[in-house]
């Protein structure tokens, strides 16, 4: 173990589990309301991250009104989804369903390419470079206190993306629409029988996923560039889901801040061999979870009645 | 209010359960639909909701109409709009959601009025006390309450109850069809009480019509109908001995008797 490194790594870690976290949460929307596992929400977040850049640098719109413009191209998208793609659907085997989000996915990427092409584009810098955080921890290593060096970006897209998670889940738990959600989300024939238009709740579950998504793939691609590569985030994100518990929107807070973490633990490792499993760790962990508590953490146990 | 005028309903296309139904609920009464099971009650019951739909079936031939509107082609989420209840079989509860919050959902279609809880807790006062226990939690007869006190919180002008005696022990159900039968006054609401325990729902109910095979086979005042020798054997269980027997026993000798003369 590198010590004098570990605490950096370990900040580091946690401060990118927010943006998987958000990543997370655009899956755990739609499974919610559908119980539908969503194959297509990478190709939701690698679509904004490209509107937002399209608006941004090709048609010359100020960043805000950029990402607010593809914010609402995502939400109708996702509308569009659950409209075209998945309703006529209804009735069909959830199995069929699935597979349907993993054609749409394929098809996507598919849109991507062709409107947007495959070159790696040059993202709007949205927090500056320059000018990290210095932060000096308590830790003592020969005789220095040790200081973790937080680039302005890592911070504040973990801000950003909890304070996402934190509104939506408020907005879940406090409003009406959000009980309407998570009634929807229970027992559609029930939901229907005391008047609940559940197709219009699933396509608003549809549209925040596209806006969630978007929200991610703002983030990421402020940080690490954009290519059509950046939907494979989702993958780190499954175990997140896995983790938290489908349908628990806190879980996906803990669960994306327990994969960074393992993620910046090993990377603090003296090993190469042990540092190079970091991309693995999030499977690792989640084997390690899934065996003890095959739920999530905080998924929801079923109440089954005799 | 409510007419059901000689419907069928085919369920995917070709299973034919309801075989030229006829049926009628007013305002303020309550209406028992009995029959053995499979008989067509519940199927009887989605046609009215139009949770048919949901379950690939459809009204091929007859009509349907409350307060004399058509309704029989309408969205479920419409119809409940206009005012009909269908409070599902088998005490099904959001299991993972409060009894408040069960009751808030029951309201939302209305924009989910806070204040209606209060006329609910007057019905089952032991709702209020539960009121935030996860409703997965609660016994039989609470889960009964609760979902018969979500359907009022819609202020329907017609509620249905599927079965809600079932499972449940006698002295249960006959305090919860006493409050049925309060709430059908005070609220001037029309109930179809659906039953296979004939002889408590035609205690409460005003009238009533008896299902098998997908067709009405007999209807007549409650009242009427709780004296009739056919209805004692088979509904009430009784032969006139006054011992026990089971309907399938009599059934296929009482049944050829009725049809054959
Ligand atoms: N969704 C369905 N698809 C096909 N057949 C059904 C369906 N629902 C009910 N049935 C059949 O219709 C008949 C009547 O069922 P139902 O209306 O549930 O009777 P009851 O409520 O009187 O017990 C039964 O034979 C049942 O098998
Ligand atoms: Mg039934």
């Amino acid at each position: 173990m590198n010590w004098q490194l570990l605490p950096q790594f370990v900040v580091t870690g946690l401060l990118a589990g927010g943006p998987l976290a958000l990543t997370a949460l655009g899956l755990v929307l739609i499974f919610k309301s559908t119980y539908i596992f969503n194959f297509a929400q990478g190709q939701l977040l690698l679509l904004g991250a490209l509107f937002t850049w399209w608006f941004a640098v090709e048609a010359g719109f100020p960043l805000w009104l950029s990402i607010v413009l593809a914010l609402v191209f995502s939400a109708l998208l996702g509308f569009g989804i659950e409209r075209f793609a998945l309703r006529p659907m209804t009735g069909q085997p959830l199995l069929s369903i699935v597979l349907m989000t993993l054609g749409l996915s394929q098809a996507l990427h598919g849109l991507a390419l062709l409107f947007f092409g495959g070159a790696q584009r040059n993202f709007p810098q949205i927090f500056s470079a320059a000018n990290p955080y210095k932060v000096t921890t308590p830790f003592i290593y020969n005789d220095n206190p040790i200081v973790i060096i937080l680039k302005q970006n890592l911070v504040w897209s973990f801000v950003i993306a909890i304070l996402g998670v934190l509104v939506i889940g408020a907005f879940f738990r406090y409003t009406h629409a959000g009980l309407a959600m998570r009634g929807a989300s229970e027992d559609h024939e029930l939901a229907q029988s005391i008047g609940l238009r559940i197709h219009r709740i699933f396509g608003v579950s549809w549209a925040l996923a596209g806006v969630v998504a978007t929200l991610g793939g703002v983030l990421l691609a402020t940080s690490s560039g954009l290519d059509l590569s950046l939907s494979v985030v989702v993958l780190a994100a499954f175990p997140v889901v896995l983790l938290g518990g489908l349908e628990s929107i806190p879980g996906t807070i803990v669960g994306g801040l327990l994969i960074g973490l393992s993620q910046g633990l090993v990377s603090a490792s003296s090993l190469s061999m042990i540092r190079n499993t970091s991309e693995i760790m999030p499977y690792v962990v989640l084997l390690i979870v899934l065996l003890i508590r095959p739920e999530g953490l905080f998924g929801q146990k079923r109440i089954e009645r005799i | 209010m409510l007419l059901l005028n000689n419907i069928e309903v085919i369920y995917s296309d070709v299973i034919q359960v309801l075989r030229g139904v006829s049926m009628q609920a007013p305002e303020g009464k309550i209406v028992a639909l009995l029959g053995a099971n499979g008989a067509g009650k519940t199927t009887t019951l989605r046609a009215i909701s139009g949770l048919l739909r949901a379950q690939e079936g459809k009204v091929t031939r007859g009509n349907i109409e409350f307060g004399g509107q058509r309704i029989d082609n309408l969205d479920p989420e419409n119809i409940v709009r206009l005012g009909i209840i269908q409070v599902l079989e088998g005490r099904r509860l959001f299991r993972h959601l409060t009894v408040e919050e069960n009751l808030l959902l029951g309201g939302i279609a209305r924009g989910g009025i806070a204040r209606d809880l209060e006329q609910v807790y007057e019905y089952f006062p032991r709702l209020k006390d539960l009121r935030r226990r996860v409703s997965g939690y609660l016994s039989g007869g609470e889960q009964q309450m609760l979902v018969i006190g979500r359907g009022l919180m819609a202020h329907p002008k017609l509620m249905m109850l599927d079965e809600p005696s079932l499972g449940l022990a006698p002295l249960l159900v006959q305090e919860i069809f006493e409050e049925i039968k309060k709430m059908s006054e005070r609220e001037g609401m029309a109930i179809i009480l659906v039953e296979q325990n004939a002889r408590l729902a035609l205690k409460i109910a005003d009238y009533a019509y008896v299902m098998e095979n997908g067709r009405v086979v007999l209807d007549g005042p409650a009242a009427q109908l709780a004296e009739n020798e056919d209805i004692k054997e088979f509904y009430l269980g009784l032969t006139q001995v006054g011992e026990r027997k089971s309907y399938r026993d009599v059934k296929h000798y009482k049944r050829r008797k009725r049809w054959l003369g």
